[in-house]
């Protein structure tokens, strides 16, 4: 009889355990990520990262993206959309994650426009005609360079600047930021600092809703 | 063969330690996966398969102090043995892993954890498996006694 006892103290002592353990790890786990988003923003937004949107913005939509990543050009449409929705609310911020053999010739290129003030319109005949020159996850400069000839650059001025070496620093600086906040795909979405925890479009709309409704009060 | 007696003080106690050895195995298991969030790979789950039911077997047996346990108990162990021995010569690397196309499903070499430097997951569960398997052959030789 005593040992039937031992036996399922015991079982109910592991379970408590257990379930100790996980609310534990748990709070750990959301204490972590907050402490992220507040304490160290600045590996969500960069001083030299580019922005879209209004300063007022309180939820902020960090993308690390590829020129080259099909995906990310698949959801580019949207990400405009949800900020078409929710005018002056959403802050996007483009952050570099070249993974693609050769897509950082593409950043440069886009870094280059920057000076220009022309780094969306590069950023959309980019993506506009990815397929022609990253057909199968291959970016081909040379390819690119016929589409920018109707967009207003100094493409002389682009080859220029490509060389710049302030624009390696950008680079290495993403990488390393989308290193420490484990994004090894691209778009890797973080809403406000939280991460895009299942991929695809409607969950990434779920993340901003969220964000929206716990920062603009109704 | 005459018949076998209870369970009772020692053999008893060393079948708890192997019902307390396959909980905690079966808890961590779990924590890793639900808590933890790690996704465990086909191997992972082939060792679940014979894991999760000692305890069960186990506790059965502790409940009605019956010593036929050992013979329920030790094929099921050996097998989860076997695929915990297989995994790890996988893991690191002794047998080459088949050169595979990508897949969705998680590797069996990918790496979770590494406790103290050597404790991999795939390691805790040999360990486990392997404690199990002594503890079960002390008490089958002291009931043969």
């Amino acid at each position: 009889m005593k040992k039937t006892y031992i036996l399922f103290l015991a079982a109910a002592l592991l379970i408590f355990l257990f379930a100790l353990g996980n609310y534990i790890y748990k709070n750990q786990q959301s204490e972590k990520m907050g402490f992220l988003a507040q304490e160290e923003a600045e590996l969500f937004v960069r001083k030299h990262s580019a922005t879209l949107g209004s300063d007022e913005a309180k939820v902020y939509l960090v993308e690390f993206m590829d020129p080259a990543c099909e995906t990310c050009r698949a959801f580019s449409p949207l990400v405009k959309q949800l900020m078409a929705q929710n005018p002056g609310k959403i802050k996007l911020v483009l952050r570099y994650a070249p993974f693609h053999q050769g897509a950082d010739y593409f950043v440069r290129l886009l870094e280059a426009a920057k000076k220009q003030g022309k780094y969306w319109e590069t950023l959309a005949i980019m993506y506009q005609y990815q397929p022609q020159w990253a057909s199968h996850h291959n970016p081909q400069p040379h390819l690119i360079w016929r589409f920018l000839e109707g967009s207003g650059l100094d493409l002389e001025k682009i080859r220029e600047d490509m060389q710049d070496p302030a624009i390696d620093q950008i680079i290495e600086q993403d990488l390393s930021d989308a290193k420490r906040l484990n994004v090894s795909k691209t778009p890797g979405f973080f809403v406000n600092g939280r991460p895009l925890v299942n991929f695809g479009y409607r969950q990434l709309q779920q993340l901003i809703e969220e964000e929206i409704r716990a920062n603009y009060p109704e | 063969m005459s018949r076998s007696p209870d369970l009772a003080g020692t053999e008893w106690t060393i079948l708890f330690l192997c019902w307390l050895l396959a909980s905690i195995s079966t808890l961590g298991s779990l924590f890793f996966s639900e808590t933890m969030q790690f996704a465990p790979c086909v191997l992972c789950w082939y060792q679940r398969i014979f894991l999760f039911p000692l305890v069960l077997v186990f506790g059965t047996g502790l409940l009605f102090h019956d010593p036929k346990v050992v013979r329920y108990g030790v094929p099921i162990t050996m097998a989860g043995w076997l695929i915990a021995l297989y995994h790890n010569l996988l893991y690191t690397g002794i047998i080459p892993e088949n050169i595979q196309p990508c897949t969705q499903g998680v590797s069996c070499t990918e790496e979770y954890i590494e406790l103290l430097g050597f404790l991999s997951i795939p390691m805790l569960s040999f360990l486990s498996f392997t404690m199990i398997l002594i503890l079960l052959s002390i008490l089958k030789r002291r009931l043969s006694r």
